[in-house]
């Protein structure tokens, strides 16, 4: 009954209601399916998280959205557009952006210098070998305004080596946000961090969503159920559910799929 | 301030040096400086390991040589056609090998700089196994004669300087920014929207140009171009002499050059010897002073104003 609901919602809903979209889309790694036949629509202006059991197919869904991989079968739609073909760099200059499990900062070159690079992106000068830094010092500002968003206004002449953890991923974010991305995949924000770290990302997620659609791959259940309003749960490379937090943790399927994550839920 | 005047006191004593030391073995030094900033160019602010980079000091040897063999044409447009072959040259390297990273980068440019190798080898115009012979060093600008060593001393100067100058603001243009940052993560660069082969295809090009720039000027000096300029032992010598001056500092490499061509030269009388000796110092460079002379002194300035 919910399939044929499914198959309705697709063909009925227009496209332009959901900022990411995919269609049938599956993976397989020498005949193996580590993602089969996923529909998944990530309302505009939503926070979605994507969760299951370990080797549910979530990053490997994750890289197939932000063209990592490419999909052996189905297609991708950013905001009703089919990017299914379109490369990495493309879908940035989209709007689609990602971050990374592991900090993707670069380690060498200050905070600063770091979110520059990213506004670099669209201001068309970074061919430029023969002009001195100076010729984008336009872009300071901004830099400095997002780094003081996520709270590294002090540390603008460190480099991002020298930070702790949980501020490379505040840089990470402020990096992510000088793109000003209209669709945000987080992968696992919280990964590897402490308490005492989570809390003030989960927090400046929840403020950088606001006009922006975000899409979370995470573990951490408390922080899903504090962002995110819908929830699609995977399990062997397929969806199991979808639907709210409360729903999603109420569902016999899910506790099931869990076992030893029940205490968590 | 302080770095300006100590540019100052560099420059100075660069333009006082002829008188104290035989003028030949400071343009050689000058040439690898060239050469080994073009390839920390390419390793340390790109990432970048190319091992064949004597392709691009070599085949501008025999051009920019050919050209003035051939032609009238003042020395400084020769030096620069040879420059500007190189980058050609590059260009097409780096349209072969761009994808390709690491280990793998490696090996395809040792495999194309053995190939251009033996082309050379078995060209015409360049003299095969005797090498070229008497390269004339024309006029300057068509008007100066800069035959005497201790004249042509100052030519080489100027194009090292703006080399090296090239060099410092390529490192530090908006263009350098985004080429470090490929360096550090370029998966991350993608995910920014860049694409960053296009990035290295000019680095790979820029770098190229300027080693060829290098290989020009030294056969000017000697007025000679052979095959050992486009030798592996040359591609694998400026790797040492970035190493020991300092990857990823714009002084190292000169450091390195100088290091190294002083290293042979004391060395060369004890024969086979000093390629051990070479090795054993390369060793220890490696093991000991991992970033490189300049490296491990910057590091220690660093450590004591910390303090």
């Amino acid at each position: 009954m919910s399939a044929i609901m499914d198959t309705a919602q697709i063909d009925t809903t227009s496209a332009q209601d959901y900022a990411l979209e995919t269609r049938d889309l599956g993976k397989s790694f020498a005949g193996f399916y580590a993602v089969k036949g996923v529909n998944l629509q990530v309302r505009r202006g939503s926070v979605h998280a994507l969760i299951g059991p370990n080797g549910a197919g979530k990053t490997t869904c994750f890289n197939l959205l932000t063209k990592t991989l490419s999909p052996t079968t189905g297609k991708v739609f950013l905001e009703g557009r089919d990017i299914t073909r379109l490369r990495t760099a493309q879908v940035a200059k989209l709007g689609l952006v990602r971050s990374f499990q592991i900090s993707a900062t670069f380690p060498h070159l200050t905070c600063l210098e770091n979110v520059r690079v990213a506004l670099q992106s669209d201001y068309g000068k970074s061919f430029r070998f023969w002009s001195p830094i100076s010729a984008v010092s336009e872009l300071n500002a901004r830099a400095v305004e997002l780094l003081e968003r996520v709270g590294l206004a002090n540390a603008l002449d460190l480099t991002a080596a020298e930070l702790s953890y949980g501020k490379k991923r505040a840089l990470e974010i402020a990096t992510t946000l000088a793109l000003d991305p209209k669709v945000l995949l987080l992968d696992e924000p919280t990964a590897g961090m402490g308490h005492e770290d989570i809390e003030p990302i989960t927090k400046m997620i929840s403020e950088v969503s606001d006009g922006r659609t975000i899409l979370i791959v995470e573990h951490n259940l408390s922080v899903v159920a504090t962002l995110c309003e819908r929830i699609t749960v995977l399990q062997h490379g397929e969806v199991l559910t979808e639907g709210t937090y409360d729903e999603v943790a109420n569902d016999p399927d899910v506790i099931t799929a869990y076992m030893g994550g029940v205490d968590e839920l | 301030m302080n770095r300006l005047l100590l540019i100052g006191l560099l420059l100075i004593v660069a333009i006082a040096a002829p008188f104290f030391v035989y003028p030949v073995l400071l343009m050689t030094v000058l040439c690898f400086v060239i050469f080994a900033s073009s390839f920390n160019l390419l390793l340390g602010y790109a990432g970048l390991l190319c091992f064949g980079h004597a392709m691009f000091f070599g085949t501008a040897a025999y051009i920019t040589g050919y050209v003035l063999k051939t032609t009238p044409i003042s020395i400084e447009i020769a030096i620069l056609g040879g420059a500007l072959f190189s980058a050609a040259i590059g260009y097409g390297v780096a349209l072969v090998s761009v994808r390709r990273s690491g280990i793998q980068f490696a090996m395809i440019t040792l495999a194309i700089s053995q190939f251009i190798y033996f082309v050379l080898l078995q060209s015409e115009f360049t003299g095969g196994e005797d090498g070229m012979q008497r390269i004339p060093r024309n006029d300057l600008f068509g008007v100066i004669d800069v035959a005497d060593n201790n004249a042509y001393y100052y030519v080489v100067l100027a194009f090292a300087v703006a080399a090296v100058a090239l060099v410092y603001r390529i490192v530090h243009s908006p263009y350098g920014e985004v080429l470090k940052a490929i360096r550090d993560n370029e998966p991350r660069v993608e995910s920014l929207g860049f694409r960053p082969e296009r990035y290295k295809v000019l680095a790979i090009t820029l770098s190229a140009g300027l080693a060829g720039l290098g290989g020009a000027l030294k056969a000017t000096v000697f007025q000679f171009a052979t095959l050992t300029d486009v030798s592996w032992t040359v591609s694998g010598e400026v790797i040492l002499m970035t190493l020991m001056g300092g990857l990823g500092t714009l002084v190292g490499p000169m450091v390195g050059a100088g290091l190294v061509i002083w290293m042979n030269d004391e060395l060369s009388q004890f024969g086979e010897w000093s390629l051990i000796a070479q090795g054993a110092i390369l060793l220890l460079v490696i093991i000991f002073f991992r970033r490189g002379v300049v490296g491990e002194v910057q590091n220690l300035v660093r450590l004591v104003r910390s303090r």
